[in-house]
């Protein structure tokens, strides 16, 4: 197995929380970085559609549900490291900056400092909000009692 | 036929104005903004996502906005920006047994794994007006916040079973399977529509059906049009995530999450020649929360199955080309207001049809020459 291959259930790991930054930040991190690297676009920031499919019953057929926006954005650092990214809605600037810190977690001597500022924060708050979201959800739990009728 | 015309357009210029005008409202009161309907007018940016087809909070918001809350305009309009996109992939198919559930409810089960789930429903509210709302900051403050569990991503929220499963244990469900998982997925908006369709392209073409087309359909097989005996085996709202294989990289990414409502209908069968007594289904998914056109598009799905499932069609709702040929908002309104453009030339050639018409049935009259068959032949012409 490369060294690529090795890198994918990290990497699908830290697409999927740069997916779901906000924008603020990853500027933030970006402009936190103390030797920030260079980087050409490779593919500028490039907004189209995703066509979603789903499953009848979830199990059967598939068919087209509908579609939705996305942007997607692929860089090359100096050190020639390609990076990518695929986010959801029509967000260029995050997608720029998705692709870039992509291609630097790729990097085993600047992953750690990224992961701690930028991917552990995102994904703390993502999980507060499902965390959140499945509380206020519980509080909504019913037992609906059959009345048992002519006793 | 319509016929190009020219000029007007000092009016045309006047008319759009106006329309701003009556847009903006009161000038006095504030302007809305599309945080505001995006926020507060959800279901509304639901509907006009689901059915424009296009998952795009903001852009839904601001073609309601710019359509002055007409949701079937706002439609249109999210259509049409649609094809000013590239179409850059196709997503994995959305797995909605690993949904984050905020509602999850069954009408055939009373104790099912993971239990009723209300979520935020109008459900047993009193359909009574709430004139607090009324007041300005009559929005009640949230209900006293629980205290969330202490949840890592090492301990995610576990799935919730289906009733489909359970039921589908024991045979007594027809199970969902897929024919051919390398098949082509028909795609309604690049290859036109052909009869009969497939299941793929039933759904697609009910998913971004008109709610109220549909939801009458639905009632009309509730009614005895074409009869199926529906439960609502499970409806569950939530969120699902998105994945993409990108060619560049050959593996999956989610590329985001999207809310989605789902309806499974359980429908009674009494069996066939190849087929065993057992229920079968009808399936209705959309975007955001919509569950009233959920459920409408799982009891049309299940019309249209009729002739899969050896029944006679003969109703409206298992017509599968009057079905999905006028399900379509966008078409419909198309069609039927372009009634409106000028049909000056064709007028005129009916006008003098019926001058002509009318010219010989007055000379008939009064020369009593005519006969009552020939009068009848002079009206039908």
């Amino acid at each position: 197995m490369s060294a690529q291959e090795a890198m994918i259930p990290e990497r699908q790991r830290w697409m999927a929380a740069l997916a779901k930054s906000e924008e603020g930040e990853l500027e933030a991190a970006w402009a936190a970085l103390p030797e920030p690297p260079g980087y050409e676009l490779l593919r500028a920031p490039e907004v189209g559609l995703a066509m979603l499919r789903a499953r009848a019953g979830n199990t059967g057929e598939r068919f087209n549900l509908g579609e939705m926006t996305m942007t997607r954005c692929s860089v090359v650092l100096d050190d020639a490291t390609v990076g990518h990214a695929y986010l959801a809605g029509r967000r260029p600037r995050a997608a720029e900056l998705a692709a870039v810190f992509d291609a630097i977690l790729q990097s085993p001597q600047r992953r750690e400092g990224i992961e701690t500022s930028l991917i552990a924060p995102i994904t703390a708050r993502l999980a507060a909000a499902k965390a959140r979201t499945a509380a206020r959800s519980a509080a909504t739990k019913v037992e609906f009692f059959t009345m048992v009728r002519g006793e | 036929m319509y016929v190009a015309v020219k000029g007007g357009e000092a009016a045309i210029t006047s008319a759009h104005e106006l329309l701003a005008e009556a847009r903006r409202g009161d000038p006095a009161e504030p302007e809305l903004s599309l945080a505001q309907i995006g926020g507060q007018l959800t279901l509304a940016v639901d509907r006009v996502m689901t059915e424009g087809s296009v998952y795009d909070r903001e852009l839904a918001a601001l073609a309601i906005k710019q359509a002055r809350g007409d949701l079937v305009e706002a439609v249109f309009l999210l259509r049409a920006y649609r094809t000013t996109l590239p179409r850059l992939v196709a997503s994995l198919p959305l797995d909605t047994s690993a949904m984050l559930v905020r509602r999850r409810i069954s009408a055939v089960f009373k104790d099912l794994p993971g239990g009723q789930v209300l979520g935020p429903t109008f459900d047993y509210t009193h359909r009574l007006l709430d004139f607090d709302l009324a007041r300005p900051d009559g929005q009640r403050p949230p209900a006293n916040e629980p205290e969330p569990p202490a949840t890592t991503d090492d301990q995610p929220v576990a799935p919730m079973a289906r009733v489909a499963d359970i039921l589908g244990r024991e045979g007594l469900l027809q199970p969902e399977t897929e024919a051919d998982p390398c098949a082509e997925v028909g795609d309604i908006t690049r290859d036109p529509l052909t009869y009969p369709a497939g299941r793929d392209v039933r759904l697609q073409s009910l998913a971004r059906a008109d709610e109220g087309f549909l939801l009458a359909l639905g009632y009309s097989t509730q009614r005895g049009f074409g009869k199926n005996h529906p439960f609502a085996g499970e409806i569950r709202m939530g969120e699902v995530e998105v994945q993409i294989v990108p060619e560049e990289l050959g593996f999956a990414v989610s590329i985001g999450s999207l809310t989605l409502t789902e309806c499974e209908m359980v429908n009674q069968f009494k069996g066939g020649k190849s087929l065993p007594p057992q229920f079968t289904r009808g399936y209705g998914l959309s975007f955001g929360e919509s569950e009233r056109k959920a459920m409408s598009m799982a009891l049309v799905d299940r019309a249209l199955r009729c002739r899969e499932l050896g029944e006679s069609p003969g109703a409206p709702a298992q017509d599968e080309e009057f079905v999905l040929s006028h399900a379509d908002s966008v078409e419909a309104s198309g069609f039927v207001q372009h009634l409106k453009l000028p049909h000056y030339v064709d007028f005129q050639a009916e006008l003098v049809m019926v001058r002509d018409m009318r010219r010989k049935f007055e000379s008939r009259e009064t020369s009593g020459e005519e006969n009552g068959s020939e009068r009848e032949t002079a009206l039908r012409g």
